[in-house]
């Protein structure tokens, strides 16, 4: 198993030192916006001086209290984010000013109606379809528009284009540097793990300066390098090298991203919301802005557009680039999206790419424990 | 002599099976799980060393046999010298009982799960597990020959006998209270207990047609011996479903060939450091 760095932070104590650093920040007047998706332009928050913070929630914890009101056999995320608003236990959506959500899933925009009766919720109307791309494109830059508009009611302020294509030009720094990190999952050998590689970037969030972000990528990725030239380049593993797609998997982090890594493979890929595939499209950074922005986000290849062929291309380019030896996909209970699209996955890994598949639905309880670690088990047999 | 020992502890049976060095099965007993898996491996190693079969080195013999344990209880056999899934396990022992073919799907209704294993040239090349709810596994049927007062065998006599009525509750609690509803209705037990085993045929049917089925079909675990359910999925599946009265040790046989390779491979090595 690769060893993590020796100054590891493991997702919740990023999250609780962000709850001290964003107080400091609160008490300064900074302003601060949540958000619950990758297709959120978080460029216009920056632009309005604002700080974006995820508001996904990754615990059990507050899915009973969410279950007061939801549905039980619902997305165990979208339990937890509105149970954790619901309780005021989560401070990051008690320091956010407003809330952006978007019409991605049917769960998540019925759940923002009640999330807004708590904290005023704005929700962005999100094409489910990129085609005809022209319509869709125009239709989502207007909802960008819409934000902008928002923020500047919400706040009191004017936005710039200045200031959204200099917004524009930090995500792009910052997405090199992630991009460039998370590419460190092609060495081979392997020199650092999966585990790390979905954690750092999870817990990225809660660092709050964009330019602390890019540096701590910048790095971390040196490291890794340099740990590869000296002690890794030139051996060889027998570790099968797998990749994780589906639903945003932080909340099953320990369960099985550190499981497949604890029972002999190693995780090379990680392409959710959370992994590269959003790092890889930049933001045009001339011409229109906002055209600019609705161009990159609606090119996000999350099971909620229909059809969906972009999530399978960029899938098939990144396994061959990644040798990626075995598919695990995670699907999150009562994902319709993803669980549907899962058969089409399954279909494209097998048959296109010839590459054994995984697929396994589970929530955030530690109920199927066990079982999951069967299967991951023989999965791993199946592939050594 | 050198044993190679299989142990599959499930969750109602522990079956034990062990290969000589010429890889032939010369013994194979199944005893219950009972509540404890540790308790179950404590005592396979006792039944064990009476047939002269030494799991460990005590004052008196040596340790003469690798073991390798499977199945959910693999992890409470302390003395195994591996641990393996039952999934590739079971790939392996149906290998062993049905005869070699390029390709063969594996149906194993366990007590807690449900696997359809399918296996390309010697090796698992997809396998698919019931979802954590009992639905389309033997506790299913056990908790409704329960509820009838009969056990699992009377429970196939009298399904054999009877015409299906539908159980259309997939959850075990809820087919339960199905299942009273009929009692008190005053619908045969014959009719109720062949509804019950229909149901769960079909859904071990519908997660065999999740997966791309061989066309050679085998069904191993506790039902294996079980010629009435082996054509009740037959008939569900337009296939042709082998069974086998030594289905139910595939697990273990596979355990056991495990041991058996892991053993050629450490004499290799001693070899290569000598």
């Amino acid at each position: 198993m690769q060893k993590l760095p020796d100054n590891f932070e493991t997702y919740d104590e990023a999250r609780q030192r962000g709850f001290l650093a964003l107080k400091e920040l609160k008490d300064k007047g900074q302003r601060v916006v949540g958000i619950f998706c990758s297709y959120v332009p978080t460029e216009l928050i920056y632009a309005a001086g604002a700080i974006p913070v995820g508001l996904c929630a990754n615990s059990e914890e507050p899915i009973p209290a969410g279950e007061t009101r939801l549905p039980r056999n619902l997305c165990p995320l979208i339990k937890a984010s509105y149970g954790f608003a619901l309780t005021e236990k989560c401070p990051y959506f008690y320091f956010s000013d407003l809330v952006v959500g978007e019409t991605t899933c049917d769960g998540k925009k019925k759940m923002f109606e009640l999330m807004n009766e708590i904290k005023e919720t704005f929700v962005m109307s999100l094409p489910n379809s990129r085609e005809p791309r022209e319509a869709a494109v125009a239709a989502w830059r207007s909802e960008i528009i819409r934000l902008k508009e928002k923020l500047e009611d919400f706040y009191h302020i004017t936005i710039t284009e200045d200031q959204i294509r200099e917004a524009i030009r930090l995500k792009n720094r910052e997405r090199v540097a992630f991009q460039t990190y998370l590419e460190l999952g092609k060495l081979d050998p392997p020199a650092l793990s999966g585990y790390e590689m979905g954690t750092k970037t999870d817990a990225s969030a809660f660092t709050f300066d964009i330019n602390d972000r890019i540096r701590s990528f910048e790095e971390r990725t040196r490291e890794v390098l340099h740990y590869w030239e000296t002690e890794r380049k030139g051996k060889t593993s027998d570790r099968p090298r797998i990749m994780v797609t589906g639903c945003p998997n932080g909340g099953v982090r320990d369960k099985l991203l550190k499981t497949i890594e604890e029972l002999g493979g190693d995780i090379v890929l990680i392409d959710t919301c959370g992994g590269i595939r959003t790092q890889m499209q930049k933001v045009e950074e001339t011409g229109d802005v906002y055209t600019a922005l609705a161009e990159k986000y609606i090119d996000i290849t999350c099971s909620v557009m229909s059809p969906n062929a972009p999530r399978f291309e960029m899938m098939g380019k990144l396994m061959d680039e990644f040798q990626v030896d075995g598919v695990v996909e995670v699907i999150l209970q009562a994902c319709h999206t993803f669980n549907v699209e899962a058969y089409n996955v399954k279909r494209y890994v097998t048959e296109q790419k010839g590459v054994p598949y995984l697929g396994l639905e589970t929530d955030y309880s530690q109920a199927d424990k066990g079982q999951i670690a069967t299967r991951l088990g023989a999965f791993l047999e199946m592939l050594s | 002599m050198m044993y190679y020992t299989g142990i599959d502890i499930g969750s109602t049976a522990a079956k034990i099976a062990v290969l000589d060095e010429t890889g032939a099965a010369i013994d194979r007993f199944v005893i219950p799980t009972g509540w404890s898996s540790r308790m179950a491996a404590k005592h396979i190693a006792e039944l064990l060393e009476n047939k002269g079969i030494y799991v460990q080195d005590t004052e008196e013999h040596e340790k003469n046999t690798l073991v390798v344990s499977t199945g959910y209880g693999r992890e409470a056999v302390e003395f195994a010298d591996k641990q393996v899934t039952e999934i590739t396990c079971h790939a392996k022992g149906a290998q062993l009982l049905f005869q070699k073919e390029k390709a063969v799907s594996v149906i194993d209704v366990g007590g807690q799960d449900t696997k359809v294993i399918l296996v390309e040239n010697g090796l698992v090349s997809d396998f698919l597990m019931n979802d954590k709810c009992a639905a389309g596994t033997g506790k299913f049927i056990e908790v409704m020959a329960n509820r009838l007062n009969v056990d699992i065998e009377e429970m196939f006599e009298l399904a054999k006998a009877g015409e299906p009525i539908p159980i259309s509750a997939l959850c075990t609690v809820f087919a339960e209270s199905e299942v009273i509803s009929y009692i008190a209705e005053g619908r045969s037990r014959e009719d109720i207990a062949s509804g019950v085993i229909a149901s769960v045929a079909n859904k071990v049917a519908t997660m065999c047609k999740r997966q791309r089925l061989a066309e050679k079909i085998v069904l191993t675990g506790g039902l294996s011996s079980n010629s009435y359910f082996a054509a009740l999925l037959s008939d569900r599946l337009g296939q042709p479903v082998e069974n086998s009265s030594e289905g139910r040790y595939a697990g273990a046989l596979g355990a056991a060939m495990t041991a058996k390779k892991l053993g050629e491979r450490r004499s290799r090595q001693r070899a290569q450091v000598q």
